[in-house]
Formats: structure tokens, sequence, C-alpha cells
């Protein structure tokens, strides 16, 4: 996902959030984690906006997309000049309703925001983890997020609600804890990756396992692999966008110039926004964690691990009420595969909504302030608290 | 022509037909449900489980912001998903005369629902014969207020039309009510006499025939 925050334009907010800490999984207790290898202990990061009513019966689950953090709304002190990534969606009076709902979000297992992560220090060697970190999946962040709930002694959650990688978490989530999940948000996100989503994530990792500095994720005493990830950022921010919002955009306009320069150094705007988004990337993400989390993306098959092979045998685990969205310019998890989670559903009776929302914004667009995406979101949670 | 009236609501006069034939508590999908109205009111008024379907997004969003449990498709397409008996009611209020396949839709509807009801506007309404008799155009009444060339309206079908459709088919009518709405939307009565000339709307609920 790109970087949209922005200060709200209402001033709405949650004003200064806290990031906490959890720590579990000592040894010898560590977890067993899908491949079989074991992880602790595991450190998770989280924040949590509103405030958890005294039955344990408001919390909402956010889970962030392939590069997010924990800082989902709100500012880290009085100096912080932007808010948490969802700023335009959860807050006071907002699409998720600090003032009712107890939100609760954190970083995902294998990342670089505060959670363990290839980046952390390994306990048995005192030395970072590298590519000694063991392969995580997507079920293993959601089980390290079931133990964050349990230490929250949240028993119910009233809403899981995530967008891209983030809304693989809330499908697993309702089929490996379907006690647990009372209803469902997964934006524009899919049951397993496609042909074409793999691709490009391996183009993404090959572009950082191609620079020297990466040394096979040997780096953390010496230069970054800064390029390959860079380059890995451009790749992935053009599957995050689409033909028409790039057309509008940038077009074919120059940047900083009226004529062609007749050099590499980068004439389009295009081009420099890529660039720079890349560039910006570098400061706060670690490449090896980008190779794990896109990995574990890949990885991700639910109708394989839950189902047989059926999407439809998954669901059956699951109780929960489901509202999808999906946004008709994204060609990374296109509509269609939404369509294939409702029809699923449906076979199953679930109770599901469904609204392919017209955007020109790509795969982002679950990411950018939308009226629509906020009074969907909204109306849903209303209906959940109020069928309680 | 004996009437009877009823008292008004807001809710539009077919739909409150339509509710009246709801049992509370029962499972209702509601095909082409437009803006919920219809399901929103046997929600709150019969507790019913509701579910749509309809394919136009605004429409699809203003349902879920009401807190209704509807999905954005074709009517056609996603009715092929439920299993068999999924709903103690299927409705297709106001949508018959833009199905592409009739009574592929109908039996469709038979083997997800356990009832069936469908409403159409009366073609052989007297307003309607006679704007065809008299100015000799295709005719625009209130019931169907589009022009030949922006109309949704596939077919045009009467009272009548739909009762020898059904004799031909492994269906039967259980009820039915021929309605003529008042001025306010909201207001109506029910017409018992020659209802193919007098009526602007059928509302039908059906079968299946045993064995079929």
């Amino acid at each position: 996902m790109s970087e949209y925050t922005e200060h709200d334009k209402t001033g709405a907010s949650v004003g200064v959030v806290e990031r906490k800490h959890y720590t579990f999984a000592d040894t010898p207790d560590e977890m067993v984690l899908e491949s079989g290898r074991r992880l602790g202990p595991v450190t998770i990061a989280y924040e949590t906006c509103g405030t958890l009513n005294a039955d344990k019966s408001n919390a909402v689950l956010i889970l962030h997309a392939l590069t997010g953090d924990a800082h989902v709304a709100g500012y880290h002190g009085p100096d912080d000049d932007k808010p948490g990534w969802w700023e335009n969606m959860v807050g006071p009076g907002k699409g998720i309703d600090t003032s009712k709902y107890f939100v609760v979000c954190s970083n995902i297992l294998g990342s670089c925001m505060g959670t363990t992560g290839p980046a952390s220090i390994n306990p048995a060697t005192g030395q970072p983890y590298r590519l000694e970190f063991p392969v995580i999946t997507i079920g293993d962040m959601v089980k390290a997020q079931k133990a964050l709930m349990d230490h929250l002694g949240i028993k119910k959650i009233l809403a899981v609600v995530g967008g891209s990688v983030g809304g693989m978490q809330v499908l697993e989530w309702c089929v490996r804890y379907p006690e647990m999940v009372i209803s469902a948000i997964p934006l524009a996100t899919t049951t397993k990756h496609s042909a074409l989503a793999i691709a490009f994530n391996e183009v993404a990792r090959q572009a950082i396992m191609a620079d020297p500095n990466w040394n096979n994720g040997d780096y953390y005493d010496g230069q970054k692999p800064d390029l390959g990830l860079a380059v890995a950022r451009m790749i992935g921010h053009i599957t995050y966008l689409s033909d028409e919002s790039m057309r509008m955009k940038f077009g074919r306009r120059l940047q900083d110039k009226t004529d062609l320069s007749f050099d590499f150094g980068g004439d389009f705007q295009v081009e420099s926004y890529l660039r720079h988004q890349g560039s910006k990337f570098v400061e706060r993400f670690d490449a090896n964690a980008f190779l794990f989390i896109t990995k574990a993306a890949d990885y991700y098959d639910l109708e394989k691990q839950h189902g047989n092979g059926s999407a439809v045998r998954a669901f059956s685990k699951s109780t929960a009420r489901f509202l999808l969205i999906s946004f008709t310019s994204d060609w990374l998890y296109p509509t269609y595969q939404s369509k294939a989670m409702v029809k699923a559903m449906k076979k199953n009776t679930l109770d599901v909504s469904f609204c392919e929302i017209e955007a020109e914004y790509g795969h982002d667009a679950f990411l950018l302030p939308s009226d629509r995406l906020t009074s969907l979101i909204r109306g849903f949670l209303e209906s959940v608290c109020q069928s309680l | 022509m004996s009437v009877n009236h009823y008292n008004t609501e807001v809710m539009r006069f077919d739909l409150r037909i339509i509710a009246s034939w709801i049992t509370p508590g029962a499972t209702v999908l509601g095909l082409g449900c437009g803006e919920g109205d219809l399901l929103l009111h046997l929600k709150q008024n019969k507790q019913v489980k509701e579910t749509g379907i309809e394919i136009v997004e605004s429409r699809v969003a203003g349902c879920i912001k009401k807190g209704l449990s509807v999905l954005q498709g074709d009517i056609n397409e996603e009715i092929l998903d439920y299993p068999d008996d999924a709903f103690d009611y299927v409705i297709l209020s106001q949508t018959l005369q833009q199905v592409y396949e009739p009574s592929r839709l109908i039996h469709d509807m038979l083997r997800i629902g356990k009832q069936v009801i469908v409403s159409f506007p009366n073609f052989g309404h007297w307003r309607v014969r006679a704007q065809v008799l008299l100015t000799g155009r295709t005719p625009v009444t209130r019931e169907l207020p589009y022009a030949w060339y922006d109309t949704p309206n596939i077919r045009v079908l009467s009272i009548k039309d739909f009762r020898d459709f059904v004799k031909k088919m492994a269906f039967h009518i259980e009820k039915s009510v021929a309605i003529s709405p008042g001025k306010k939307q909201e207001s109506g009565k029910i017409v018992t006499i020659m209802p193919n000339l007098l009526a602007t709307y059928g509302i039908f609920q059906l079968g299946k025939d045993s064995g079929s």
C-alpha cells in the first residue's frame, strides 16, 4: 500500500496515541509456525484508540497491509507532522468511530515496525535474525494477533477490518478463529495471489537480492540495499495505481523541465514520483522484512489450507457477517477475486454484503478518503452492533 | 368495483401488500431490491433476516448504509449460487418486465426459495390500452414511465398474460392480488373486479407444483 497520510481536513482525530509492546512465546513456549519451525520470544507492537467497554464487546481489530504499521490513526506527539495511515477512516465520528469502538492495530509478524522480524535481535545469537528468521505465513501473523487479543482480554471481536494483505489476515481470522469474529470487512483482497501478483512480488524481491549491499541478508552492520529496496517499492507502486490514475496524475508531463534531456537523469513526472516513493521508503523499511512479508502474501492460499482446495469448504468454518468491497480499477486484486469469495460465502448461506466501488485510483483506492467507503463501513458496523 | 382502502404509510402500496404476506422472522431474498425500502421495512417490522441483490452501485451502497445485507450483482447470475430452499421467501418486485429469461429466473427462485413473490406493472390496464388506441403511440404511464428509447423494460405483460404463462409452467399461483395505487404512492386499493382492466399492478405468490 502507498502512503497517503494527511491531516484530517475536518480536524477530527483521536489525537495522541501511544505505541505499546507485548512480548510472549518465551522459551520454551515458542510459537510453532506453519512451517514447523519455532519462534520466540515474539514482540508485537500495537496501538489502540477509543475505550474498551466494560464487557469488552466493542473491539475492532484493524489489520494493515504489506508495509503498514500499528500506527493506524492519530499522532505520536504534539510535534508529529503526520497522522496514522488510516486517519481518514479511524477517529471520533469517522467511519470506524473511536467514540464507539475500541480500535486495535498491531504490526504484523515479520515486519520491522516494532514487531519481531528479520531485523530483530535473535536472543540466541545476539545478532539480527537476518535470513535465519523463519519464513512466516499469513496464518502465523494471525496467530500472533490472537495472542495479543488474549492478552487484552478480548474474546469476541466486533469487526476485523483490513485491505490487501490486511484483508488476507481478515479472511484468515474468520476461518482460524471463527468463534471470536462477529463480523469482517475484507477490502480489495483475495484468498490467494494470482500469478500476476506473485510475478510482481518476485521482481521486487529480485531487485533487492540483486543489490550487492543485500549480501544475502547480512547488511545490518554496513551499507543497506537501498537501491534494490527502492526499485522494489517502485514496482509495488505501479501495481497500486491504475492506467487511469497515472494518466490523470502524471500523463507524459515532464518534471521541472520543458524539453527532453536526452540522458537518463529522469524526464517524466512519473519517473520522479516513483524515485521519490522509492527513496522515502528505504528510510523506514527493512529490505529483509519486505522479502519475508511478500513471501507470506504469495504463499497465502485460504482454499488450499482451510478447504482442501475448496473456497466453499474453507468458508464453511466461518460464522461471521461479511462486508466485502472491491474497486473497479484495482488490477492487483480485481473484483472477480472478491466475487469468488462472495460466491463461496453464499453457498454457505453466510450473511454477506458486497459492493464494487467505482474508483480510478487502482488498488490504493481502499486507503484514500472516500465518502462511499466511509458510509459503507459506518452503516455496516452500526448494523452489526444493533444485531448483537 | 369493490374496493378496500388501506391506511397510508410511507412505503409504496404494492410493497406494503407484499410485506403483509411475509411471516415474521422469515429469511427473505429481494431480487433487484433497489434502495431497500421493502427489506428495511421487513427487517424493522417483521424481524426478517434479509438479503438483497441489486446491480446499481449507488443503490447497493444506500442499502448497506441502512444496515441491510445486500450484494452487488446481476440477479440472473447471483441467484445460482444459493443452495436449495435457502430462503423462506424470494421476492421479485417490479423487475419481471426487465428479465431476459423470466421462466428460468422464476424456476431458480423456486429452487432457492420456499415461497416466491413476483409483482409487475399491468400492461392490460385501461389507461395503457387507451393510450395505444387513441394516440397510436407506445404508452407512457406512471407505472411504465419510460419512452421506448430509454426504457429498461424489455417486455410488457398483463395480468392475464402472466396467468396464461403460469399454466404452462411447473409452478402454480398460491395467491394473487391486483392493485391500483391512489394519488399518493403509499395509498391504494385492491382491485377484485376486472383486474386486468382496472389494476395497475399484479402481485403473485407462486409455489412449486408437487413432484416438480
